[in-house]
C-alpha cells in the first residue's frame, strides 16, 4: 500500500466538507489512539477510529468511505468523552456518512428490513437507525 | 532597609530536594551562608523515594546520601526542616524571611536519633513516603538515613493527641526528648537572595476515572512503583502487588496519564515519564525474570544523553513490549486488572489481562508554590509553574531581582537537568555575592601576561 | 407535586410497562407525572451535523410545549433525556441556532425549561432517604446491576450531572430500594444502540460484554432506563447462551419497574411478561411479586 501525498489531496473538498459539517478540526488529533482503545465496537471494525481521522488527515477519504467502521459507530460518545484533545469523532463519522449517502443513497431500506425486525424492534431503534443510515 | 547598608551575602533556599541541596552545596562551598528550608522533617525530597536513576541505573539513595549528609553537616548551611516560609519582605540584598517551624513534639536539641521511640511506638499508619503501601509509626523519620535523623510525631495519628492515651515514646526515650506541648515556632532570617526549588508533585489520578486509580488497589502510580523497586521500600525491593502481595507476572505501564491532554488534564508533556517508565519496565524484568512488561505509549521521548540507547536496551535486552497507543480503560476482572488499549501501529485494539498496572502521572507544581509566588510577586503560568524572566536566556532569573528558580518548579525536569539548573541558580547568586563582597571587577593580571 | 412529563414514542408503544411503572410509582411517591398535552418524537438521536437544524426542530417543539405547562420537564427514557437536554442547551447557549429554530417552528423559546431524568427527580426532589422510607418490599436478597449505557452520561460536558467514569445515581437508587448493587465494570459501555438495525452480530457481542460481566458480578437482574438498551440487552440472550457456553440469561428491567415493585404496587400493567428473559421467576423467588 502506498499513499501518494499532494497539496491537492490533503486539502481536498471532501475533507473541507467533513470539517465544516462536523465542526471538528481534523489536525487537532495527534493520533494517541485512545478513541480506538475504548471503542466498544472496535472489535468489529475493519479500520480503527483513529485511522478514520488519520486517513482524512492525509486526504485519503476514499479508504474511509469504503470502510465498515463508519457504519459501526454508535455515537456513544465514549471516544469524545475521553479524547485528550476534545475531538468529537462521532461528529466526524456522521459527516462522512451523510456525505456518502447524499451521493450514493441510503444505507438501509425500510422495505428490505425483515418482518421480524420490524415487528420486534422498539420504535426508537428505527428512528435513530434511519437518522444514521439514511440521508 | 536603608539603601546604604551592605547587602547580605546569605541565601535562602526554599525546598531541600536535589535542586535545593545542589544549590546549597555550591553556594556554601564557595564560602557563603545558606538557609535551607524544607517542609518535610528531613531533606532529600523526591529523589530519596526513587530506586535507581536513568539512564545509568545508579542507586538514587547512594548518590544522594553523601550530599544530604554533607548538607546536614556543613558549617555554612543552616537546615530548617519541618518548616515553611510564611513571609518574605524587602528586596534584593535585604530580604527578611519569616520561617515557621511546625511542632515536632520532640526536642531535637537533646534527641540523639537513637530510634527507640519509633521502635516502641504502637501506632502504625500508612506511610505517605511509601505511597501508602507500607506503614510507618506515629513517631517517625522519613527514612533510616534521614538528615537530620530526628523524629517528629504525627499528631493526627498519635493516640496521645487523638485519644489522650499512650505516651509510650516519652517513657522509653532515654534523653527525655519527647515534648507533647511543643508549639510552632517562628524565626526571622535576613538574606540577600532567594532560590525557590519547591519541585513538583503528581497529578491527581482520581480525576482520570477510566484508569481506576484509588478504586483498584493494583493500579499504582510511578512513584509507588519506585518504592516497590527500592531496596529501602516497603517490600525491600521485591515487586509485590498491593492487593494480595503476589509477584505480578504481567505488568502494564501506562504513559501520559494526565499529560498531553489539554481537554481532560494537563496539556504539556511531563518529560520524565518516557525514561522512568522504560526504567521501571527494565527493573521489573530484572527482578521478575519470567514476568512480561508492556508499555503503552504515545511517543517515546528519549532526547537526553544516552536516553535513546536506554530505551533500546529496554526492548532488546530486557524484552519489554512497547505498544503504541493510549489506554482508554482499566478495570478489574476477578484478581486481574484488565487494560483496554490500542496498537495504532498494527491497527488493532488491544486487551491485556494484567496483574498490575503502573500509571505515569503528569508532573504538576506543588500547590504551596502558588502561595510563595504570590508572596514574592513572581508570575506563574496557568498550571502553577513559576515563570522565569526569559525561557531562552534567563532561565533561572525571575521578575523579582535577587529571586531565582531551580528545578521542576518551572517545568517538568529530570535529575540531570534539575541539578544543572540548580548550579546555574547558585552561580547567579554567587555572582551577586561576589559583587557585594568586593571581588575585583576588572582583570588584575592580563591573561597570558606571565607567559610573554 | 405535578411535573410535566414527556413519555416519548417507545414508552407509548413497545415499552408501555416502563411508562406505566413510572407514572404509578411517582404517583405513589406523591408526584403526578402530567403528560404533555402535545408532544412528538424527540428524534431518538441528537443530530451531530452542525447545520442539521431541522432535526433539532422536533425536540425543541416538545420543550416549547413543556414551557407552556411548567418550568420542568420529566423524562423517563435516557435517550429522549439526552436529546431533549442537549437540544435545550442549544436553545439556551447558541443564539444563532436559537433564532433560526424559533423562526422555523414559530416559537420564542430560549431554553428556560429544566429537563430532568426521573432518577434526578428521585434524587433531588424525593431524596434517597425518603424513597427508602416509602419502600414496602424487602429487596435485601436481590443483587441488581445498574446499567447506564451511553446516553445517560455522555457527553459529560452537556449531560454532566454525575461522574461519567464513576457514576453513582443508579447505585444510590438501587441502595435506596434496599437491594444490593452488583459492581461490574461495563455499566457505561454502549449496548450497540441503533447498530442493531444494521449489524445485529456486532450489537449482540457488544451487549454480551455487558451481560456476561453483570452475571459474573453475581447480579440477579439488570436495570436500565433506555428502551433500546433494554431491547438490545434482553432480546438476544438465548442466541448468546448458545454461542457462549455457560452464559446464563439475566432479566433486564426498567428502573421504574423495579421502583414500582419495591413500592409494593400492583405490577399487572408493568408488562413484566413482555420481557424476552422473563424476570418473574427471580422476582417470585425473592418474594417480590
Amino acid at each position: 500500500m502506498r499513499i501518494q501525498l499532494s497539496a491537492t489531496k490533503v486539502h481536498n473538498d471532501f475533507i473541507r466538507k467533513v470539517e465544516d459539517m462536523s465542526g471538528q478540526d481534523l489536525l487537532k488529533c495527534y493520533q494517541c489512539g485512545e478513541c480506538s482503545a475504548g471503542c466498544p465496537a472496535a472489535f468489529a471494525m475493519d479500520i480503527l477510529p483513529n485511522q478514520v481521522i488519520r486517513l482524512l488527515q492525509l486526504g485519503e477519504h476514499e479508504a474511509v468511505l469504503k470502510s465498515k467502521t463508519i457504519w459501526l459507530c454508535a455515537a456513544c460518545q465514549q471516544c469524545y468523552t475521553r479524547c485528550p484533545k476534545g475531538v468529537d469523532l462521532s461528529r466526524i463519522m456522521e459527516a462522512v456518512r451523510d456525505l456518502l449517502m447524499l451521493e450514493h443513497g441510503d444505507r438501509i431500506v425500510i422495505e428490505k428490513l425483515p418482518a421480524e425486525t420490524l415487528a420486534e424492534f422498539p420504535q426508537q431503534a428505527f428512528i435513530s437507525g434511519f437518522r444514521k443510515y439514511t440521508a | 532597609m536603608a539603601e546604604h547598608e551592605t547587602p547580605i551575602t546569605r541565601v535562602l533556599i526554599i525546598g531541600a530536594g536535589i535542586a535545593g541541596i545542589q544549590a546549597a552545596l555550591d553556594i556554601a562551598n564557595s564560602g557563603y551562608e545558606v538557609v535551607l528550608v524544607e517542609k518535610e522533617p528531613s531533606i532529600g525530597g523526591r529523589m530519596l523515594q526513587l530506586s535507581e536513576t536513568f539512564p545509568t541505573l545508579d542507586c538514587a539513595q547512594c548518590i544522594l546520601t553523601p550530599r544530604t549528609v554533607e548538607a546536614g553537616h556543613h558549617e555554612r548551611i543552616r537546615l530548617m526542616t519541618f518548616s515553611e516560609v510564611t513571609d518574605i519582605t524587602g528586596d534584593i540584598g535585604h530580604f527578611t524571611v519569616t520561617v515557621q517551624r511546625k511542632p515536632a513534639s520532640v526536642n531535637w536539641d537533646v534527641c540523639t536519633g537513637c530510634g527507640l521511640c519509633q521502635e516502641k511506638c504502637p501506632t502504625k499508619v500508612a506511610s505517605p513516603f511509601d505511597r501508602a503501601m507500607g506503614k510507618r509509626k506515629a513517631i517517625y523519620t522519613l527514612s533510616p538515613q534521614a538528615v537530620p535523623n530526628k523524629p517528629v510525631i504525627d499528631r493526627e495519628a498519635c493516640t496521645w493527641f487523638t485519644r489522650g492515651k499512650c505516651r509510650l515514646c516519652e517513657k522509653v526515650c532515654p534523653v527525655h526528648a519527647i515534648d507533647y506541648e511543643q508549639q510552632a515556632t517562628t524565626t526571622q532570617v535576613e538574606v540577600g537572595a532567594v532560590i525557590i526549588a519547591t519541585g513538583y508533585t503528581l497529578y491527581s489520578l482520581q480525576n482520570l476515572g477510566e484508569y481506576g486509580y484509588g478504586k483498584i488497589p493494583d493500579v499504582v502510580d510511578g512513584l509507588a512503583f519506585e518504592r516497590l523497586l527500592s531496596a529501602s521500600g516497603p517490600t525491600a525491593g521485591k515487586v509485590r502487588r498491593p492487593s494480595d502481595g503476589k509477584e505480578p507476572k504481567q505488568v502494564v505501564f501506562i504513559q501520559c496519564a494526565g499529560s498531553r491532554a489539554p481537554e481532560t488534564a494537563m496539556p504539556y508533556c511531563s518529560k520524565i515519564c518516557c525514561m522512568y517508565t522504560a526504567k521501571h519496565a527494565m527493573l521489573y524484568k530484572h527482578r521478575v525474570h519470567d514476568g512480561t512488561a508492556y508499555v503503552f505509549y504515545i511517543d517515546v521521548r528519549a532526547a537526553g544523553k544516552r536516553y535513546e540507547e536506554f530505551y533500546h536496551r529496554a526492548t532488546e535486552e530486557d524484552r519489554v513490549i512497547y505498544v503504541r497507543g493510549k489506554v482508554a480503560r482499566v478495570f478489574r476482572d476477578g484478581d486481574q486488572v484488565v487494560v483496554w488499549g490500542a496498537d495504532t501501529l498494527s491497527g488493532a485494539s488491544v486487551e491485556v489481562a494484567a496483574d498490575m498496572v503502573v500509571l505515569a502521572p503528569a508532573m504538576v507544581p506543588h500547590p504551596e508554590t502558588q502561595r510563595l509566588a504570590e508572596m514574592l510577586g513572581i508570575p506563574a503560568n496557568e498550571y502553577g509553574f513559576l515563570l522565569p524572566l526569559d525561557d531562552n536566556i534567563l532561565p533561572v532569573e525571575t521578575t523579582r531581582p535577587g529571586v531565582f528558580l531551580a528545578g521542576a518548579v518551572t517545568s517538568p525536569k529530570d535529575i540531570p537537568e534539575t541539578v544543572a539548573q540548580a548550579s546555574a541558580a547558585a552561580a547567579k547568586v554567587l555572582s551577586l555575592f561576589a559583587q557585594w563582597s568586593g571581588v575585583p571587577q576588572a582583570m588584575e593580571t592580563p591573561v597570558g601576561a606571565e607567559a610573554s | 407535586m405535578r411535573i410535566p412529563y414527556y413519555p416519548g414514542c417507545t414508552l407509548s408503544t413497545k415499552a408501555k410497562g416502563f411508562d406505566q411503572a413510572a407514572r404509578q410509582s411517582f404517583a405513589a411517591l406523591g408526584i403526578e407525572l402530567a403528560e404533555l398535552k402535545t408532544w412528538n418524537c424527540c428524534g431518538a438521536t441528537f443530530p451531530l451535523s452542525r447545520d442539521n437544524l431541522l432535526d433539532l426542530a422536533g425536540p425543541v417543539r416538545n420543550l416549547v410545549s413543556a414551557a407552556a405547562e411548567g418550568d420542568k420537564l420529566a423524562v423517563a427514557c435516557s435517550t429522549c433525556f439526552n436529546v431533549l437536554k442537549r437540544s435545550n442547551l442549544v436553545m439556551r447557549n447558541e443564539e444563532d441556532k436559537r433564532e433560526k429554530i424559533n423562526f422555523f417552528i414559530e416559537a420564542d423559546y430560549a431554553g428556560s425549561v429544566q429537563v430532568l431524568h426521573l432518577l434526578e427527580i428521585l434524587r433531588d426532589e424525593v431524596g434517597w432517604d425518603n424513597l427508602a422510607k416509602a419502600v414496602k418490599k424487602n429487596l435485601a436478597d436481590l443483587s441488581v446491576a445498574p446499567y447506564y449505557g451511553c446516553m445517560f452520561l455522555r457527553p459529560p460536558k452537556e449531560m454532566g450531572f454525575d461522574d461519567h467514569e464513576n457514576p453513582q445515581i443508579l447505585e444510590n437508587f438501587i441502595r435506596a430500594l434496599g437491594a444490593q448493587v452488583a459492581d461490574y465494570p461495563h455499566r457505561a459501555e454502549c449496548c450497540g444502540n441503533y447498530i442493531a438495525a444494521f449489524d445485529l452480530e456486532t450489537t449482540r457481542e457488544m451487549s454480551y460484554l455487558i451481560l456476561a460481566s453483570a452475571r459474573k458480578a453475581g447480579a440477579d437482574l439488570i436495570v436500565t432506563s433506555c428502551p433500546l438498551c433494554q431491547f438490545n440487552l434482553d432480546r438476544w440472550q438465548q442466541d448468546l447462551a448458545m454461542k457462549h457456553g455457560g452464559f446464563r440469561p439475566i432479566p433486564v428491567l426498567y428502573d421504574t419497574q423495579l421502583l414500582g415493585i419495591a413500592l409494593g404496587l400492583d405490577t399487572t400493567t408493568f408488562d413484566l411478561d413482555k420481557h424476552y428473559v422473563d424476570p418473574r421467576p427471580v422476582l417470585a423467588e425473592k418474594g417480590l411479586i
